[in-house]
């Protein structure tokens, strides 16, 4: 996209990605001192804060190791609880880092520059967490490697026809691609710190991890492709990895899991809830380190176009089960929906409607879409919301099934709430190690996407280093 | 001090901005040069063609890449379930490869993204901790806002004198020659 003066005068011209325009030593300097600067004492108090919370998921996962399952809330019928709940919800949030990271870069939405890194990030921290819940659910989780195939002394192999195998497959694949998309964005900026770096050790460190990028168009050229391939490959990734997820569900016979809909519900939802994640995250971090004008209110506003379009998808889901639940005849199938609505989870459910159908329709309006206050409020209702559609999915469906005499309500102990709660006590200690160690915006992406990156930007005088604006 | 490579010598010299970049890069494409780099802090489009360099062939390693993974993941998956270890589960064929398809997919996108990655790595030669380049400190500017042309004396127009003239009348300033041991002029 080109927006070089002369051509702001049409109609159709998109606002400026970065605004200021700055110059890209101002873009490196403004975005390596953000991690060059002194340690800054809130950091220090939020990373402690985050760090006692992580300190609870680990103490919770002791004690279930040590006592067992029996310390979680689940009973007979509902053999899946809290701890689905949460890898469903990580892996979700997950999924909109590598829409824009992936999806956005094939369809060269540059806006996407602003934003990647850090929702790459968040991708990365969040399957983090997810990949905990289904390690510890084993219960013996010394035996956790009876999930791979590996050849053992009893000659037997993992069952490929399970979808829970499928599951190891897609995200402990979709945790390798995304790291390797993420450390391939990195290195160029690695070398950017590198080049500024005073101290040896942030030299030795830095040199080590930018592997001697020289940033010649001979490695740019090998590069790029290898980007593109990434982004390429990690593309099917946002769609696969919530579809095998939800064949999970679909694959059994429990009412209201076995449905068709469900991988394409998941993946509406997935991205719907990570967009909300990217929306929480970038609204604190662009205040706090002063990047208003390199994630502007235009980024924020696109942002909640796609919440919205992924919210009526998933509301759309959820009048359509309504319908095939009524229309199949199954009377299994039909009473769930109605017991989910009205049952004794009703109050989940329609944490779930509010939360998810009714607060992004705020985003119709233009003023409420632009507004930051309003899109903070609304990206926090619409993760709790999308918690408690994996807590509906996951928990009604299986405490009232087939029979009558086997139904049971399911209640989480305080070991359940505390292992969930010390999960973003891990995600928020990560999250702000990154913040304060790698730069948080794609450097050498932003400066290819400024107007002066275009060698046709600068016609008379391509000897000024300013270059004559034409 | 004897060496187990040949000595590199490298004359680096800046330009100020990127259409002077590609401009110069065509000029030394059209002198018959053949060793030398554009160092940006990005990429610029258009400068394979102003280099005269071919398109990458990171895509067929990864594509090759990925049809192993598959296969590799479909092999497993058979031998395991359908030779070794044969059960019947939910009365289901051995061998149905629809059941298959998702680790079949994931194998073969991680090992893409493997080749990728590290197909990325070697065909430019990286890690690679000691270049000449880096005995300049003007060259640090270059994950900045430098941008350079750097010419290799494996280059057999390469001759020092000469060469940093012609970079100096392409528009290149702050010129400098270095070699492995440090900077030369």
């Amino acid at each position: 996209m080109s927006i070089a003066p002369e051509k702001t005068e049409n109609p159709f011209a998109e606002p400026p990605l970065i605004l200021d325009n700055p110059k890209f030593g101002e873009i490196t300097e403004k975005i390596v001192s953000i991690v060059e600067r002194k340690t800054p004492r809130v950091w220090v108090l939020a990373l402690l804060l985050a760090m006692s919370l992580a300190a609870i998921l680990l103490g919770s996962i002791g004690y279930l190791v040590w006592e067992g399952i029996g310390v979680w809330g689940l009973n007979n019928p509902v053999g899946w609880g809290y701890a689905i709940v949460n890898f469903v919800f990580w892996v979700g949030i997950g999924h909109a880092g590598t829409l824009i990271s992936a999806i956005l870069y094939l369809l060269r939405q540059h806006w996407r520059t602003s934003i990647n890194r850090f929702a790459e990030a968040m991708t990365l921290f969040a399957v983090i967490c997810a990949l905990i819940f289904p390690g510890i659910h084993v219960g013996r989780i010394w035996l956790a490697y009876f999930m791979f195939p590996l050849p053992n002394q009893m000659a037997m192999w993992p069952n490929f026809r399970s979808p829970l195998l499928w599951d190891v497959f897609a995200v402990s694949t979709y945790f390798a691609a995304s790291l390797m998309f993420w450390y391939t964005g990195l290195i160029p900026d690695l070398a950017s710190m590198r080049d500024r770096a005073k101290t040896k050790i942030r030299k030795i460190v830095l040199g080590i991890l930018s592997v001697g990028w020289r940033g010649g168009n001979r490695q740019w050229k090998h590069y790029e492709l290898a980007y593109l391939i990434l982004a390429g490959v990690s593309t099917p990734l946002v769609l696969s990895v919530h579809s095998v997820v939800s064949t999970a569900f679909a694959i059994s016979i429990v009412p209201g899991w076995h449905t068709t809909i469900f991988p394409p519900y998941f993946v509406a939802g997935a991205i719907f809830s990570g967009f909300a994640m990217v929306m929480t995250l970038s609204i604190i971090a662009r205040k706090i380190f002063g990047l208003e004008n390199y994630i502007t209110v235009n980024h924020l506003e696109k942002m909640n176009k796609i919440m919205l379009l992924t919210g009526m998808m998933v509301g759309y889901a959820y009048s359509i089960e309504f319908f095939v639940a009524w229309y199949s005849g199954n009377i299994y199938e039909i009473f769930t929906f109605i017991n989910r609505a009205t049952g004794p989870y009703a109050w989940a459910y329609w944490t779930m409607v509010s939360c998810n159908v009714i607060v992004p329709q705020l985003f119709w309006v233009k003023k409420l879409r632009r507004s930051v206050p309003v899109m903070f409020a609304a990206s926090i209702l619409i993760n709790v919301g999308m918690w408690f559609e994996r807590f509906v999915i996951v928990v009604t469906s299986l405490s009232r099934d087939f029979l009558p005499a086997a139904w049971d309500y399911y209640t989480p102990t305080i070991w359940d709430i505390l292992t969930f709660v010390g999960s973003f006590g891990l995600f928020f200690t990560l999250f702000l190690l990154f913040v304060r160690f790698v730069p948080i915006i794609a450097i050498a992406e932003v400066k290819g996407v400024m107007p002066q990156a275009d060698p046709h930007y600068y016609k008379h005088d391509s000897k000024s280093p300013d270059g004559g604006e034409q | 001090m004897s060496r187990l490579y040949e000595k590199t010598e490298v004359a680096l010299a800046e330009f100020p901005n990127p259409a002077a970049l590609i401009k110069a890069a065509e000029e030394l494409r059209d002198a018959g040069y053949k060793n030398f780099d554009c160092h940006s802090p990005f990429p610029i489009h258009g400068m394979d063609e102003a280099m005269g360099l071919k398109r990458s062939p990171i895509g067929w390693i990864a594509g090759l890449l990925a049809i192993l993974g598959c296969s590799g993941a479909l092999l497993l998956q058979w031998w395991t379930m359908a030779v070794d270890y044969p059960l019947i589960i939910a009365g289901k064929p051995y061998f149905a490869f629809q059941a298959y398809v998702p680790v079949t997919f994931a194998l073969g996108v991680i090992s893409a993204a493997l080749a990728s990655l590290f197909g990325m790595m070697i065909l430019n030669r990286l890690p690679r901790y000691h270049h000449p380049l880096f005995h300049s400190d003007n060259f640090a500017k270059f994950s900045n806002d430098g941008f350079f042309i750097s010419v290799e004396s494996s280059d057999s127009k390469y001759e020092r004198s000469k060469t940093k003239s012609f970079l100096q009348t392409l528009g290149g300033n702050n010129l400098e020659v270095l070699t492995d041991d440090g900077k030369k002029e």
